[in-house]
């Protein structure tokens, strides 16, 4: 499918759509129009709160509406939510259990020309080591599309990854997302290949690079990073002994972190992590960003061939 | 320079302004164009001990933009002064040159503090201004914000940090545009009255307009004279100020002009430039 959209998008979408079956207030700091909850906006002014440029007054504005019974989003750019409101999050949000979603748009490097002061990479880690917290990455519109209406269900907080560039879909309308579940989009015993976030077609595309070398390579989507599918994570270790994890992320903390530290205490097997490796973003347009950083398809199959010695 | 040449090194920064988000594709036109003449001024005559040889001059006067995203007039004004090479210009944004998105400290030369993150900014600058009281040394800090930035409490936080320091060697200078990327700072969030907060804060308070030399001249003055407060220039401006259709329009923020858009802008600019005298 040649389709794409930004999950950004899908996710002004889905608040849009839900915001007639649910009691939602969404919040944003001055980027409505980038965040795109200008779309729920332009249908639900009237719980439409636009907070200016004041994030960490956001989050804990956030707090106080939910602690009153309503479900509240609260958006703006992953670097200024996860980043600069951390611990307004922590503290006014997670540690009470607040119905907060945090829509966090513009996440990883594919926010492009921005630069590294935008380029957030460090959002996955943080948020996973909140309490309470659930992290879920999208992989595309319609995962997008089917978190949000998980977050609206799931009492308590959650921090909700959308990109900034427009991916390929991955799924179709009839895609039922499951909290906390991960997805088999290809089976194979060689290999398997963790992703999440735009790294998911990236990790379909190395299965079919690898398959025409004859190594199978099983693909998993965990959207879900927070509470993590360690079922389906120990079941690949085992049924395939290799891991490579790929993430528009720093190393450290994210995705491969979260899936070392379900393998080493269950079933230790090799594995290798492609992602951001301990450097600051540039500015650049997204794809070129995205190759310099070895955030490709040829760059996991080049680490799955090393775990296999190939 | 008299007036006449720094207006002339005002458009000139505007024109680097429209080369570098029309080269790039995407950037910051409407508070870059707001602020080159403030940012002419400083360059070229109320900085002092600026060594584009010696960009990192201990002595040297600091400037930090705390509103980064106007990192096209800044790094104009760079250029214009000698600090690199123009042709950096057209890179800008671009994965193999210097000039990244926001102001970027390790990567360009002349720039004193990496900035993006709005309310940042002012803080660093009183870092910078409480280190020249610490080393006896008289340097001063100038510090471009928006008003718009305002509505982060950091700001705040700073205000009265650089009050209660006694930071007189520290300049904040507003670029009061009104605008901010939602709209109007009024209807989105409003941090009016701006004087009355700085001066409740305990600031010295000076009026200028953004675009006439002579007011942003009186400005720095009484900015300098004035002992035992920081000082604050609230400079009405024009936010996309020289391009006709870009003036005071909240959608020219953050989008770059199309070929027939960025034609039309240079043509307004070029004609300014060559009444002054200037060549293109
Ligand atoms: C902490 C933070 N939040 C949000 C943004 C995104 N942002 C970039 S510019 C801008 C509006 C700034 O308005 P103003 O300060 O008035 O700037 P100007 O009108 O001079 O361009 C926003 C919200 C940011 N860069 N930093
Ligand atoms: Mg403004």
């Amino acid at each position: 499918m040649s389709e794409k959209k930004a999950t950004r998008e899908a996710y002004g979408e889905a608040l849009a759509e839900f915001g007639g079956q649910y009691d939602i207030i969404v919040l944003d700091a001055d980027l409505s129009k980038s965040t795109k909850t200008d779309t729920f906006k332009k249908k639900y002014p009237e719980r439409f709160i636009n907070c200016g440029i004041a994030e960490g007054n956001m989050m804990a504005v956030a707090a106080g509406i939910a602690s009153t019974g309503k479900i509240v989003f609260a958006s703006t750019f992953a670097m200024f939510a996860a980043g600069r409101a951390f611990e307004q999050i922590r503290n006014s949000i997670a540690y009470p259990g607040l119905n907060v979603k945090i829509g966090a748009t513009h996440a990883g490097i594919s926010i492009g020309e921005d630069g590294a002061s935008h380029q957030s990479v460090e959002d996955i880690s943080l948020m996973r080591t909140i309490p309470n917290m659930v992290v879920i990455s999208p992989a595309d519109a319609f995962e997008s599309r089917g978190a949000v209406l998980a977050a609206i269900k799931h009492n308590g907080p959650v921090y909700l990854r959308f990109g900034r560039l427009a991916v390929p879909y991955i799924n179709d309308s009839s895609y039922k997302f499951e909290l906390g579940k991960g997805v088999t989009l290809r089976e194979g015993s060689d290999i398997t290949i963790i992703a999440t976030g735009l790294m998911v077609k990236q990790a379909l595309d190395a299965g079919e690079v690898l398959a025409g070398e004859g190594i199978n390579a099983r693909v998993i989507n965990i959207h879900t990073i927070k509470p993590i599918d360690k079922e389906i994570i120990i079941k690949v270790a085992r049924e395939t002994g290799a891991i490579v994890t790929a993430e528009e992320h720093s190393i450290y903390g994210g995705l491969g972190s979260a899936v070392a530290e379900v393998i080493s205490e269950n079933c230790p097997v090799k594995m290798k992590r492609v992602g951001i490796n301990d450097k600051f973003g540039k500015s650049g347009k997204p794809l070129p960003l995205l190759e310099e950083y070895g955030l490709t398809a040829e760059n996991i199959a080049v680490n799955a061939r090393k775990l296999l010695n190939k | 320079m008299n007036n006449k040449e720094l207006m002339l090194t005002a458009y000139k920064v505007r024109r680097h302004v429209l080369d570098a988000v029309h080269s790039a594709g995407s950037g910051h036109p409407g508070g870059s164009l707001s602020i080159c003449e403030i940012l002419s001024l400083l360059y070229f005559e109320e900085m002092k001990n600026l060594d584009t040889q010696n960009p990192g001059n201990p002595e040297r006067d600091r400037f930090v933009l705390s509103k980064g995203h106007c990192s096209p007039a800044l790094y104009g004004v760079l250029a214009e002064k000698g600090f690199f090479p123009k042709s950096n210009i057209m890179k800008f944004r671009q994965i193999d040159g210097i000039l990244q998105g926001h102001p970027s400290l390790k990567d360009v030369p002349g720039v004193d503090m990496s900035t993006g993150s709005l309310g940042q900014g002012i803080s660093t600058a009183c870092g910078m201004a409480l280190s020249a009281k610490l080393d006896n040394k008289d340097y001063r800090v100038y510090c471009v914000m928006g008003d718009g930035e305002t509505e982060e409490g950091q700001v705040w936080e700073a205000t009265m940090f650089a009050a209660h320091y006694k930071l007189d060697n520290l300049c904040a200078i507003l670029d009061y545009n009104g605008l901010q990327i939602d709209g109007n700072i009024a209807d989105v969030m409003s941090p009016i009255p701006l004087d009355e907060k700085f001066r409740a804060f305990n600031w010295n308070v000076i009026y200028v307009d953004a675009h006439d030399f002579d007011s942003l001249r009186d400005g720095f003055a009484k900015a300098r004279a004035c002992k035992g407060k920081p000082s604050i220039l609230i400079a009405k401006s024009i936010k996309g100020k020289g391009v006709s259709f870009m003036e005071n329009q909240a959608g020219w923020h953050g989008s770059a002009p199309n070929d027939e858009q960025y034609a039309q802008a240079i043509s307004e600019i070029d004609a300014v430039i060559k009444e002054l005298g200037g060549n293109i």
